[in-house]
């Protein structure tokens, strides 16, 4: 049905847009706090953008963790240093030229991959493999991927040991 | 009865089809799922608010409200008319934006949790194969709205009932979570459709020993994410005049508790999915099951509130960490002995026992470990 594929291209396309407008923001506003919200706003998009090409678990995940944990540790800290939510606060720094070289390499860098893909939306074609499934990529995760897995584990298990050991109050003896 | 509500989709589908092209057909349909649930949320919220008074009020042996209406049963509807018509007050020094994005953003998720419910057979609004990472993720966007509520209101107490809430909010999304993994394990998928299709033939997770301890930390922290008393400090009356929500008044006031009441719903709805057989059960239709385990559960919600003081902050903070978080963490290994116990039984002797014992053992270790430093009884040996 050409009209509903129609209907839903407008809505990506809408989508990504206000991405832009929100990075935009995160990046400019003057207020810290503000630009947290947009920072967690362009990842919300980007997890529709997951969800709109079907990758629902990554879209989930990137909710999950980037805007329910990342997003509220980061505005929770801007709330709990009350300074830094104040409006005469310098929100930007005098790094531009630097970001803009960095961008102009991740460009060239990914500009080529993205025209290799051809056309969007990317036809499923009958020959392709299915799309992976949660399962898939958990006996993944088990089998091919077990030794980065654990290795991450162990990592994310020592930074929880440190944190509990920064966090510990001292006894007095 | 069963499939009264899927009938009437398919039949107003079916009426467009036979005017409309076809890719109509397919609008209709979305169309109809967004309208029937957009007006269930409220429609449940208002009737909660009057239940919730009805029953709190009995417990304290009042009546409740009775004037409004047959039993007061028009009262939700004065309260929406008053809360329509109050004067809309912003403070001077309020940050405007989030003033008024906040409460809308916090009813947003609690609507959008609504789309993964198994309402009754056939009746889940958007079957997403990862429809419980859904309900957590959607419903961990909740603190954000928090947050600006807080923040711009520019008010010392909400700033401070904000921080306890998005504290709790995240303290008890861990256990929460965790308390689910059994049941994926168990059904092997993530899907809300496929976990109650698993609990057929009164295979309800609720009767196995890790069903029944996961199904009570999931709504004991459903209680603290939802911000309902035994553990509503951060609303706390008495002490920062009920936090977030201070600054807001009228309808703005009213979406606060709108989104409370729609995620009680929602995390009843939830346990009753994951844990209860969700629509399954006998003689009754399918959706008449899920609302009465659910209203029992949500009645549960009200006998808490009606009974129990507010804890302090280092008691729900250990309650999460110290306490729930390793249990639930135990009760996965559990889960995975009774699995390979049980050969696809659902019940086995020795796998129903060996877990229990577990889980008893953990629970036992747990209360020695976190018992609470309590001072010799003083003696006063001149008195006596």
């Amino acid at each position: 049905m050409p009209q509903l594929e129609f209907l839903i291209k407008c809505g990506v396309y809408g989508l990504m847009g206000l991405g832009i407008i929100a990075a935009v923001g995160a990046v400019l506003l003057p207020n810290l706090f503000h630009a947290g919200l947009a920072l967690a706003f362009v990842l919300v998009t980007i997890a529709g953008i997951f969800m709109s090409v079907g990758a629902e678990f990554l879209g989930m995940v990137q909710i999950l963790l980037y805007v329910g944990g990342v997003m509220t540790l980061i505005i929770y800290t801007i709330m709990l240093t009350g300074r830094l939510g104040a409006k005469d606060v310098r929100a930007q720094n005098r790094q531009g030229i630097f970001a803009a070289i960095a961008a102009g390499f991740f460009v060239c860098w990914i500009g080529p991959l993205i025209l290799k893909t051809g056309a969007w939306p990317q036809r499923e074609s009958d020959s392709a493999p299915p799309l992976l499934s949660v399962e898939d990529l958990g006996m993944s995760l088990m089998t091919e991927y077990v030794f980065p897995f654990e290795v991450l584990g162990v990592l994310l298990f020592a930074v929880l040991i440190g944190a509990i050991v920064i966090a510990r109050q001292d006894r007095p003896s | 009865m069963d499939q009264m509500f899927v009938n009437i989709k398919a039949a107003l589908v079916g009426l467009s089809d036979k005017v409309f092209p076809d890719w109509v057909g397919v609008l209709v349909s979305i169309a109809v799922s967004i309208v029937a649930i957009a007006l269930l949320g409220p429609l449940i919220m208002m009737y909660l608010t009057l239940i919730e008074r009805k029953v709190v009020a009995r417990m304290q042996n009042r009546i409740g409200p009775n004037r409004v209406g047959k039993y007061g049963l028009l009262q939700p509807l004065a309260d929406g008319v008053k809360m329509l018509i109050k004067e809309d007050i912003v403070p001077r020094n309020a940050d405007k934006v989030l003033h008024l994005l906040a409460p809308i953003l916090i009813v947003a998720p609690a609507l959008l949790v609504f789309a993964v419910l198994p309402f009754g057979r056939n009746m889940t609004a958007v079957d997403l194969n990862v429809g419980i990472l859904f309900f957590a993720a959607i419903s961990s966007i909740g603190t954000i709205g928090i947050f600006m509520a807080a923040w711009g209101s520019n008010n010392k107490f909400s700033v401070l009932g904000g921080m306890r809430s998005v504290a709790q909010m995240i303290s008890y999304e861990i256990p929460m979570v965790m308390s689910v993994v059994p049941v994926l394990l168990a059904v092997g998928s993530l899907s809300t459709n496929a976990i109650v299709e698993a609990q057929a033939d009164w295979h309800w997770f609720v009767f196995t020993p890790w069903g029944f301890l996961g199904c009570v930390i999931f709504f004991l922290c459903g209680v603290a994410e939802c911000n309902r008393s035994p553990f509503d400090l951060a609303e706390a009356e008495s002490e920062i005049i009920a936090g977030f929500h201070t600054e807001y008044s009228g309808m703005k006031f009213a979406l606060f508790y709108m989104a409370e009441f729609m995620s009680a719903f929602t995390i009843s709805g939830m346990t009753t999915t994951l844990f209860l057989g969700g629509w399954q059960g006998p003689l009754l239709p399918s959706w008449l099951w899920f609302f009465l385990k659910t209203y029992g559960l949500i009645f549960i919600m009200l006998w808490f509130r009606a009974t129990l003081p507010r804890l302090r902050v280092d008691q729900l903070m250990a309650l999460a960490w110290k306490f729930l978080l390793p249990l639930s963490l135990v009760n996965i290994v559990a889960t995975c002995i009774w699995h390979f116990l049980s050969d696809e039984a659902f019940f086995t002797p020795a796998a129903f026992l060996v877990p229990l014992a577990l889980l008893v053992f953990s629970y036992w270790g747990l209360m020695k470990l976190n018992q609470p430093y309590m001072p010799e009884k003083r003696v006063y040996p001149l008195v006596d």
